[in-house]
């Protein structure tokens, strides 16, 4: 029997979901709505009765001060006129934690008979409403049809089942095989279509080929093993391959063919510079690297960037959930102690006419990424430090979300081997249908057919049953009880265990995988990407103590299959075997793919620009573009400080509003030993020239750490590249001069890559023509703080301080947000003049050690003009400064570029005047000078070049204008 | 004479347990986090300990409502053992969703009764439910102190803690509910400005009837607060200890923890073999 329970708001009392949800609607153009309402829905069904359900909406789902519930499908509102109500649900097979949670209350009650729990949400929508705008507010607001749907029909009581129903298991089981062996070309690329397998023809006959070595053909699930196995995703086929990179530089045309572009650039770097610090690079989940005499600390970011485009709140959610089991599967297990997030968006404001068919809103994506990260992150119990947000239309189709994780790793675990005969084990949650590729999920239209398929490109997370993975795992490691684990990211279980099986081979029964739901096929069961699973090697002695373990956390775990020693990956199901595949075939990876590469620097010139004499409108536009105004509203809507380890929060200054550089975590309690985390990303820069983009992000990820007071001989850097089509040769030319300014810059610096990632082929079809996003970097920064309590903020602290600039500015307003208000680009991109820089940050590391800044900020996006901006109203302060004492190299000496210039390595630095003679002496052989000081009464002040007042602001006007700016 | 000894509940979810732990542990307690399931097959008991912790997480996803299915666990399986736990002269304190699930036990403002506790209509007297905002919001709250808890001895009029929640409006049931805690002096922290007067958003960072951020129950023994002081231990938590004159090593929070262990101390082990609890 079914049974239908709402819970609302009482009336009379705020229902702040239904306001959101109102201003959501008025967001988009819709007026008229009044006011609306909404409530929870719950179907259950079970063998119970009337008072059961009574007992179970009063004493579980309705608060009993605040909400009123009914059990009848008439619903609240009946007698008022003027409504329309929507009921949301979820398509079947897709997560809805709220279920299992219902299901485990129930039982708590004392009703064991409730076999099955769906919720929804209903929404009351007072006021006047054509059904066109009815169907507008269904679609841009209430739901997203890849994961949601409108229930036509409440179900009702007595209503008829509501289980997912299973495949009829019409055909008795047997071993699909594929026909291969005849195939011609032709037909190879079909198979591949048709399989979706993302194999090109050559690997599609090395495949035949190796299968005609063994005269037979492969079954389904070898061939998806291996496509998986081989696929971009998984195996990183442009970085490892050949490319033909042809450069123009100066009418100078050079080509060369680059082996291997990760080896050649990111990883040859770091074999270069050779830190002893470094323990584990490129090779594991994520890089590891020294913390103290107990712990390594290490770091992983990873992209979610299809998924969020699709639904962003999943998309996000499971990319901060797939980056925390990187964490998770390093070494023996890393214990996860921060996220950072990094998104690029289309600008809020995107015109909803110009929006490309297909894709949803930038403002509805934005705000479903920051509540996916919040979720997931939040709920974990994992706090989110440190992020960015940037805007460019041409994110529009592809957005970027960036997902990272620190974990901290005991010394010891970061060795990891599977032995042979040690035990399979998979822990948490179960498998179902989520993620497996071409699966058609419902959409909208439900039929029985549709009942337990979504898709993997919108699948939701379950951060809970990560958090009770997480406690019960790391328990598990602290007792020795398995010799290896990784995560189940994409791949599933085939790149899991086909991974750990690498060398020595194993062998899986198929039928013991716990499912979500009956009706998975073998191949299904091995390729799906259900989140919040782990693979662990078990040896058997500690089987039974491992699931133990597991049980007391409530999580389950299953034995599934053992690692051989066979160097074979062998897979069956109740018994016949459906895969045989020889592991050094597997991992030897597909034939070297061959791309060509062209790099022509851009025909970009510097616009020209009347000066004027007030720089006010500047300063004050400058602070309001969206790359530069405040993100309080999303940094707020993350747990920034559980696990009480922040020492620099997100947000510094008096009312704690001011945007720090790194975040500071003291991570062990009761210890001053800290890391600091900060990223570069500067997507405009990278529209000149990719080289200077890589270098300039490189220089910020680094000069940020270093403003904290993070030492620069214990930096360590990540990268992430997303780009466009690599099979273009203009968009794998400029991946190519980004990777060797990542290169030149980290080599120069003294900062070895730990890890990284790419995400290619990020572009969409508008009008025919394919639009790639512009080619990205983000750089990621680690340093280790040797005493947190020595660190600095960026808030002005007190009148009569000096103000110093630390480094030089060049006329370097190329990509810079100054141009950008004016509607240019520009040409001149800031460089890197390496060797000062590194000077520079090395002076700035003593500078902090001796305790001679009371605050420092480094100068970015806006340059020093919203550097100093920024230190005075985190502070509260006003200043006076002179712009002819910043050290300035170059044409174009005027006010405008001496304050926006974004002219990299350059700091403000606040000293008192006791330490101004130690401090000078410090910064010997460095670029600086004093160029004003800090005051306590509230104007800031700058004088121009000529000594004529160029800026005279309050410092609380120029923070209204950065804080509300952007408004989510 | 030995130590005062916490127990604190640990389930899916939970997740501010480690720090609350240190925070005991740094004034000499010892500590236990235990798994509700142990509780559950008597592989661990209440009557081992002195203050029962419940700390801030998100216990079981705070689906339906937060705290609530913890909170279920709590007054309809272990109802008897917490009765005598309170009747002990014992402490408790629940931090964020720890105060929910107390709230949602029945077990604040109190006085529980396990009798009743099958009937939440009964037992719950009020509620912590979605923020005026609408989000979830991390934010530094000043507090004034009002009412009297053994937790709050020697705290200063205002203290300086974060807030991280989305669901923590306090509403009582009715008027009746508020009177009777403001006469029985069961209000224990108000939000307030930087000067301790009345305030409004973000001040008051989510709506709460007379800004009620804490309540105990009427011994003062039992205190339930949405704010982390275990985010205000150390100085460096301070979100601006940088611009700070005064060095020192605790922040605000620590006090409150500090005090939990000194009244083990004082009131239940001094002079005499512990009360209650087996060693």
């Amino acid at each position: 029997m079914l049974w239908r329970i709402e819970v609302k708001e009482k009336d009379g009392l705020l229902d702040p979901l239904g306001e959101g949800t109102q201003k959501d609607i008025l967001d988009i153009g819709v007026k008229g709505i009044s006011q609306v309402r909404v409530s929870q829905v719950y179907l259950i069904e079970g063998d119970i009765q009337d008072a059961d359900v009574e007992k179970i909406s009063r004493e579980l789902l309705a608060d009993p001060v605040t909400q009123d519930y009914q059990c009848s499908s008439n619903g609240f509102a009946k007698f008022i006129p003027s409504f329309k109500v929507v009921e949301i649900a979820y398509n079947p097979g897709v997560m809805d934690p709220v279920e299992e949670s219902t299901l485990k209350g129930i039982r708590d009650l004392g009703i064991p008979t409730v076999t099955s729990v769906r919720t929804a949400r209903k929404y009351y929508l007072y006021g006047k409403l054509s059904s066109r705008d009815l169907n507008l507010i269904v679609d841009k607001v209430l739901a997203n049809k890849l994961i949601q749907h409108v229930v036509k029909e409440p179900h009702g009581k007595g209503q008829a089942s509501l289980k997912p129903v299973a495949k009829p298991k019409d055909s008795p089981f047997h071993v699909v095989l594929v026909d291969l062996l005849k195939a011609n070309p032709k037909e190879l690329k079909q198979l591949s279509q048709k399989g979706q397998l993302f194999l090109n023809l050559d690997e599609m006959k090395a495949i035949q080929q190796h299968f005609r070595s063994l005269k037979r053909d492969p079954t389904d699930c070898e061939l998806e093993t291996i496509a998986q196995t081989w696929s971009e995703h998984c195996y990183h086929k442009t970085f490892r391959g050949n490319i033909e990179y042809t450069s123009q530089e100066k009418g100078h045309k050079k080509t060369r063919v680059i082996r291997n572009l990760l080896k050649s650039t990111i990883v040859k770097a770091t074999y270069k510079l050779n830190k002893p610090w470094c323990v584990s690079v490129f090779h594991d989940n994520a890089g590891v690297i020294e913390f103290d005499e107990d712990f390594h600390v290490c770091f992983k970011v990873e992209t979610h960037n299809h998924p969020s485009a699709l639904e962003p709140f999943g998309g996000a959610n499971t990319g901060v959930g797939g980056v925390i089991r990187d964490t998770l599967g390093t070494g023996l297990g890393a214990k996860p102690i921060c996220n950072t997030d990094i998104f690029c968006f289309a600008p809020p404001d995107y015109s909803s006419s110009r929006l490309p068919p297909g894709t949803l809103h930038p403002k509805r994506v934005m705000k479903g990424v920051v509540s996916g990260v919040r979720d997931y992150g939040n709920k974990m119990g994992i706090p989110t430090v440190n992020g960015a947000i940037l805007f460019d239309e041409r994110f529009v189709g592809n957005p970027l979300v960036y997902c990272g994780n620190v974990g901290l790793l005991p010394k010891g675990a970061e060795k990891k081997a599977v032995h042979k005969n040690d035990k399979i084990v998979t822990v948490g949650g179960r498998t179902g249908r989520d993620g497996i590729h071409g699966a058609t999920f419902s959409s909208g239209e439900l039929t029985e057919e549709s009942e337990t398929i979504s898709s993997g490109a919108v699948q939701i997370g379950h951060p809970i049953q990560e958090k009770k993975v997480l406690d019960a795992l790391l328990k598990a490691r602290d007792e020795g009880l398995y010799h290896a684990i990784t995560d189940c990211g994409a791949g599933g279980f085939s790149s899991a265990v086909g991974e750990m099986a690498n060398e020595l081979g194993a062998r899986v029964d198929l039928e013991k995988i716990l499912l979500k739901y009956e009706g998975l096929t073998y191949t299904e069961r091995w390729i799906s990407e259900s989140q919040e699973r782990m693979v662990l090697a078990v040896a058997p002695e500690y089987v039974e103590r491992l699931l133990a373990v597991f049980q007391e956390e409530n999580v389950e775990a299953t034995v599934i299959g053992e690692f051989t020693g066979s160097e074979r990956l062998e897979l069956f199901y109740h018994g016949c075997q459906v895969c045989d595949l020889d592991v050094k075939f597997l991992h030897d990876g597909p034939p070297r793919l061959h791309k060509k590469a062209i790099w022509k620097p851009t025909r970009l010139k510097e616009p020209k620009i009347s000066s004027s004499e007030s720089l006010n409108e500047f300063l004050f536009a400058v602070l309001s573009h969206n790359n530069v105004a405040s993100k309080e509203s999303v940094i707020r809507q993350y747990d920034h400080e559980v696990q009480g380890a922040s020492v620099i929060k997100p947000l510094s200054g008096v009312n704690s509003d001011g945007p720090s550089d790194a975040s500071v975590l003291a991570p062990r309690w009761n210890s001053q030993k800290g890391i600091a985390v900060a990223n570069g990303i500067n997507v405009r820069f990278g529209m000149i020239d990719p080289y200077w983009m890589a270098a300039s992000c490189i220089d910020e990820a680094v000069r940020q750490i270093i403003s904290v007071g993070g030492e620069l001989d214990r930096i360590a850097i990540l990268d992430n590249f997303c780009w466009g089509n690599p099979d273009k040769p203009d968009r794998l030319g400029g991946l190519v001069r980004c990777a060797l300014g990542c290169h030149d810059a980290a080599i120069a610096l003294g900062v070895p890559f730990i890890s990284g990632k790419d995400s290619l082929y990020n572009e969409f079809a508008q009008g025919g023509k394919s639009i790639a996003i512009p080619g990205t970097i983000l750089i990621s920064s680690i340093g280790i703080v040797e005493d947190v309590t020595k660190t600095v903020t960026m808030d002005f602290k007190k009148g009569g301080n000096l103000i110093y600039v630390v480094g030089k500015t060049y006329p370097e307003l190329g990509g810079s947000i100054y141009y950008d208000i004016l509607g240019h680009l520009g040409s001149a991109v800031p460089t890197v003049r390496f060797k000062k820089a590194v000077k520079t940050f090395q002076a700035m590391n003593k500078v902090v050690q001796s305790g001679y800044a009371r605050s420092i900020h480094d100068c970015s996006e806006g340059g020093v003009g919203v550097a100093l901006a920024e230190m005075c109203f985190s502070g509260e302060k006003g200043a006076t400064v002179h712009l002819k004492r910043i050290p300035y190299e170059g044409k174009n000496r005027r006010d405008d570029f001496v304050l926006f210039s974004e002219s990299n390595s350059r700091f403000v630095v606040e000293v008192e005047p006791r330490h101004q003679k130690a401090f000078e002496a410090t910064l010997k052989g460095v670029v600086h000078c004093c160029i004003g000081q800090v005051e306590e009464t509230p104007e800031v002040v700058v004088y121009g070049l000529d000594d004529q007042i160029c800026v005279n602001a309050y410092q609380q006007d120029l923070k209204d204008v950065w804080k509300s700016a952007l408004k989510f | 004479m030995s130590n005062p000894r916490v127990i604190i509940l640990r389930t899916a979810g939970t997740n501010c347990d480690q720090e609350t732990a240190s925070a005991f542990r740094e004034f000499g307690a010892e500590v236990d986090l235990v798994h509700m399931n142990l509780l559950f097959s008597k592989k661990a008991s209440l009557e081992d300990y002195h203050i029962l912790a419940i700390p801030g997480g998100f216990t079981y996803g705070d689906d339906i409502i937060s705290g609530r299915i913890l909170a279920n666990e709590l007054r309809l399986r272990l109802g008897q053992e917490i009765q005598k736990f309170i009747d002990d002269g014992k402490l408790i304190i629940g931090i964020c969703n720890g105060f929910q699930v107390l709230v949602r036990a029945g077990i604040l403002p109190g006085p529980f009764e396990a009798q009743q506790a099958q009937d939440l209509r009964q037992i719950q007297k009020v509620t912590l439910t979605y923020n005026d905002s609408g989000r979830f919001e991390d934010r530094w709250v000043h507090l004034h102190l009002d009412g009297k808890s053994a937790w709050t001895q020697d705290l200063g009029k205002i203290t300086f803690l974060p807030v991280a929640h989305a669901e923590g409006k306090f509403v009582p049931a009715d008027q009746g509910v508020l009177n009777k805690l403001n006469r029985q002096r069961q209000v224990v922290f108000r939000y307030c400005d930087v000067h301790g007067k009345p305030c409004t958003y973000p001040g008051d960072p989510n709506g709460s009837v007379e800004r009620i951020a804490a309540i105990s129950d009427p011994t003062g023994r039992i205190l339930g607060m949405m704010p982390h002081p275990e985010r205000h231990f150390w100085q460096t938590q301070h979100p601006f200890w940088t611009r700070l004159e005064k060095k020192e090593k605790y922040g605000e929070g620590a006090r409150i923890f500090e005090n939990g262990v000194r009244y083990v101390r004082e009131k239940l082990l001094a002079g005499k073999e512990a009360v209650g609890v087996k060693n």
